[in-house]
């Protein structure tokens, strides 16, 4: 039976550049780049240390140095070109020429319900597909060696201008559902899929899940909303958590036996010079995508979603997971009085402070302006409108920032990821950076705690 | 506007990083962004940021006040002139209480102003704008004919001790207008209480009868105003705390714009009549009670310090409780309390202060109870799951 999850607090916010549903193939890019920064935590060793070798697609590049059996290998067949290094000889990416005729290297095709337990998770791990798991908590990669209490996938993107999965999935149904029956053998529990319960598509009818019926503003979405309310994450317990298209990249790989990690990336967002998802091979660089050239001095390229992405250069690789390149002005300009109540309505808000409230339909532009300065919290109870979790958001913000381990833990620290405070760091009065907080407290924890 | 931004710029330079006056760069920026809101933008994270920042929050509190305040210059005059025998005009009324007001405002936002800009250029951090309304609630909360000079004595006393000492804006326990209230009613009880001190230039005419109504209460005398007269605000009393009517406007912008917290204003209401209306049952019981216990409940709710303290100091969301369920005890409290504390001492008609400055202290402990239920839980949630195979 389809579990219903109805949320009530958040903040639906009308943005202007939404992605239409028209799907462009791209094919796999003239160059691409692998960057290991992406997979947060883990700590690349490389197989090939110099350059100018030659690899298929699913050959090992790197493997994760505290977590051997979680492999990251190469998108496409083609030679290494450059491997760039920063500062600490840090590995920052790996650049990769694809070949004209794509080469794979062969893992088999196979069923992963007639398979025992163990060998579909060695199979998803030595393909490199574990890099797409992530754990809950601390926002990390999988560890092979766990054995998750359920796992989650979020098909409903609540987000602002966020990317439809349901769009993105339409034509790969059987590699998805695949990929699910694949992840069944990796937890004792139950695979959850949460599903946008206001849309009529075949997402609700997938089998050998629990499917997680969910509705109301963002962030609705978010798999952790989900988590949170349907089967809360205890100490000690782990959760892992996986993107929809990366679960059809797993599906394929076990209809196939080929790793084809093809991305949809939704160009949204009102400087963006048009707005289509673009198909193509991850890591492919944001000048392929975008086509048209853009001054990212003047525009912010954002890889992710407007609350949670990353800011990158226009001569870059697209991030890992991204399924959306979001386009919006920069806010470098000042505004005379616009902190004066009521004035500058053109400015979405949540508060009544503005005007914006009176215009429920209307669809924003919004800049990466701050809108004001930083300062002590002072403001109370706004945070709890945005943040469907039995959890109190600003306590816990404050028990970040003072590193208190035991108040952390107690405030449900396990529960939440930065992504979860994206509306709270979005909506605060004093300006301050929630989701970095949460970030740094994570990595104290897993110092200390692990 | 360029032009001005051109300015602007230009004086900025020597308060830029590596200029002369780096040093005081906190007090330039606090006059720059008074008048421009500064183009910094977000870096990752959160790309987008809402409207909102402190200083509309606080503007808006004082958009709140301002009703309460002009009523409160007038009816300085009017208290004044009614006294002597005469019949005001309302702008002749008006700028005599504007004379003696705009005065302690200026004074308040002097003294208070530059202690703040002293300790963020020596602390290095950005003026808060807190101060804007506090030294606002200031002087609208004092007596109409208190010095100057004990305006900025308190003004001194409330931002050094209750805000600089705990760490400045955001840190405080106690709420500042009202620690710079309390400490000139304890400083300079004369000139805090009594029957000459309610209305503007009482104490040089022997005639005049300017007690305040819970003052009359307390001495036995009659009460010469009717509920009208109560609600509307002609009455004596401090400043701004006359007008429950006005008040109430201000209540209203407060809760509409969420800057105040409406469960704490509600709660508040609520838990003054529940203490007004268990004294006003005393006579069914048996008891006799007094003029004060005996005053109507819904008379409590409008004289003296309680909506104005109810609906513009218990909302201060940094010493108020800060969880949605704190609120509601804190605000019954701080009524509960004020009436409780209006009734059994009447030398202290001004109950409310003492009870918001006494629910400020307990504001915490109410906090740290309800995020205690939540941790609870947490941690039954744990006990009461079966045991899973890892």
């Amino acid at each position: 039976m389809p579990m219903d999850l109805k949320v009530k607090k958040g903040l639906k916010l009308n943005l202007k550049g939404d992605a239409e549903r028209n799907l462009v193939n791209l094919g796999v890019p003239p160059k691409i780049a692998i960057k290991p920064p992406d997979f947060y935590g883990s700590i690349p060793k490389l197989i090939y240390k110099k350059p100018d070798v030659h690899v298929k697609a699913g050959d090992e590049l790197f493997f994760s140095k505290y977590a051997e059996k979680t492999k990251f290998v190469s998108p496409v067949s083609g030679k290494i070109t450059a491997i760039n290094r920063g500062a600490k000889r840090r590995v920052l990416s790996i650049e990769i020429e694809p070949d004209q005729e794509q080469q794979y290297k062969d893992f088999g095709k196979s069923d992963p319900l007639k398979m025992a337990d163990d060998e579909v998770k060695e199979k998803i791990f030595s393909s490199g597909c574990g890099a797409f798991i992530k754990q809950r908590p601390y926002d990390v990669l999988a560890d092979a060696n766990d054995t998750p209490k359920s796992i989650f996938i979020s098909t409903f993107n609540s987000a602002p201008l966020g990317a439809s999965f349901e769009f993105i999935l339409n034509d790969k149904m059987e590699d998805f559902q695949t990929g699910l029956n694949a992840l069944t053998k990796l937890t004792t529990g139950k695979v959850n899929v949460g599903v946008d319960k206001n849309t009529k598509s075949d997402l609700h009818q997938l089998e050998n899940v629990e499917i997680i019926r969910v509705s109301g503003p963002h962030p609705a979405g978010n798999v952790g909303v989900q988590i949170h309310n349907t089967d809360p994450i205890n100490i000690g317990e782990r959760v892992w958590t996986l993107r929809p298209e990366d679960v059809a990249i797993i599906g394929h790989l076990f209809n196939t036996g080929n790793y084809y990690p093809e991305r949809t990336i939704a160009i949204t967002g009102h400087a963006a010079p048009d707005h289509s998802y673009y198909r193509t091979i991850i890591g492919a660089p944001v000048n392929f995508i975008l086509q048209e050239k853009v001054d990212d001095s003047q525009i912010r390229i954002i890889s992710g979603d407007v609350l949670t992405g990353e800011a990158l250069d226009y001569d870059t690789y697209i991030n890992f997971y991204s399924n959306e390149l979001c386009l919006i002005p920069e806010g470098n300009k000042h505004r005379m009085f616009g902190w004066l109540p009521f004035v500058d309505n053109s400015i979405p808000s949540m508060h009544k402070t503005s005007l914006s409230w009176l215009f429920p339909k209307k669809k924003y532009e919004v800049n990466t302006n701050t809108n004001g300065e930083e300062r002590a919290l002072v403001v109370t109870g706004e945070m709890e409108e945005v943040f469907p979790m039995d959890i109190y958001p600003m306590q816990l913000l404050k028990a970040c920032m003072v590193g208190d381990i035991e108040k952390m833990e107690n405030l449900g620290i396990y529960e939440v990821i930065p992504e979860d405070f994206a509306l709270i760091e979005y909506v605060n009065t004093s300006k301050i950076n929630a989701q970095q907080i949460i970030r740094e407290a994570l990595d104290q924890m897993l110092v200390e705690v692990g | 506007m360029k032009a001005i931004r051109k300015q602007l710029d230009k004086i900025r330079e020597p308060f830029e990083k590596g200029g002369k006056l780096e040093k005081y760069q906190p007090a330039i920026n606090a006059l720059d962004t008074f008048l421009f809101v500064p183009k910094y933008t977000t870096k990752n994270g959160a790309h987008i940021r809402d409207a909102v920042d402190l200083k509309r929050t606080m503007i808006t509190v004082i958009l709140a006040l301002i009703p309460a305040l002009l009523f409160g210059m007038w009816n300085a005059g009017y208290q004044h002139f009614t006294q002597l025998g005469q019949e005001p005009g309302i702008l002749e009324a008006f700028l005599h209480g504007a004379s003696k007001i705009v005065p302690m405002i200026i004074v308040s936002y002097g003294v208070g102003l530059a202690i703040e800009f002293y300790f963020a250029v020596k602390r290095g951090h950005e003026v808060n704008e807190g101060y804007l309304v506090t030294g606002l609630l200031i002087p609208m909360i004092m007596p109409i004919d208190i010095p100057l000079w004990m305006v900025a004595l308190s003004v001194i006393f409330s931002v050094l001790v209750a805000k600089e000492a705990f760490g400045g804006t955001g840190m405080n326990l106690l709420n500042p207008a009202l620690t710079a209230r309390a400490f000139a009613f304890f400083a300079y009880p004369t000139y805090m209480s009594g029957d000459k001190v309610w209305v503007s230039e009482a104490s040089n005419v022997d005639t005049v009868s300017g007690e305040t109504i819970l003052g009359s209460l307390a001495s036995g005398k009659e009460v010469a105003y009717n509920s009208a007269n109560m609600f509307s605000g002609m009455i004596p009393g401090s400043i701004s705390e006359t007008s429950t009517l006005l008040i109430l406007i201000g209540a209203a912008i407060l809760v509409f714009t969420k800057v105040g917290s409406w469960r704490i204003i509600l709660s508040g209401f609520a838990g003054a009549a529940v203490m007004a209306l268990i004294f006003n049952s005393l006579p069914s019981l048996g008891v006799e009670g007094n003029a004060l216990t005996n005053f109507p409940w819904y008379q409590h709710l409008i004289v003296g310090g309680l909506a104005f303290g109810v609906v513009f100091m218990a909302t201060d969301p940094v010493s108020g409780a800060q969880t949605n369920k704190g609120k509601w005890i804190y605000g019954f409290l701080i009524g509960f309390l004020g009436i409780m504390i209006r009734i059994f001492n009447p030398a202290y008609p001004e109950g409310i202060m003492l009870a918001i400055l006494l629910m400020n202290v307990f504001a915490p402990t109410i906090d740290h109870y309800v995020v205690e239920g939540n941790i609870k839980r947490r941690k039954n949630r744990l006990k009461t799951q079966p045991a899973k195979a890892a």
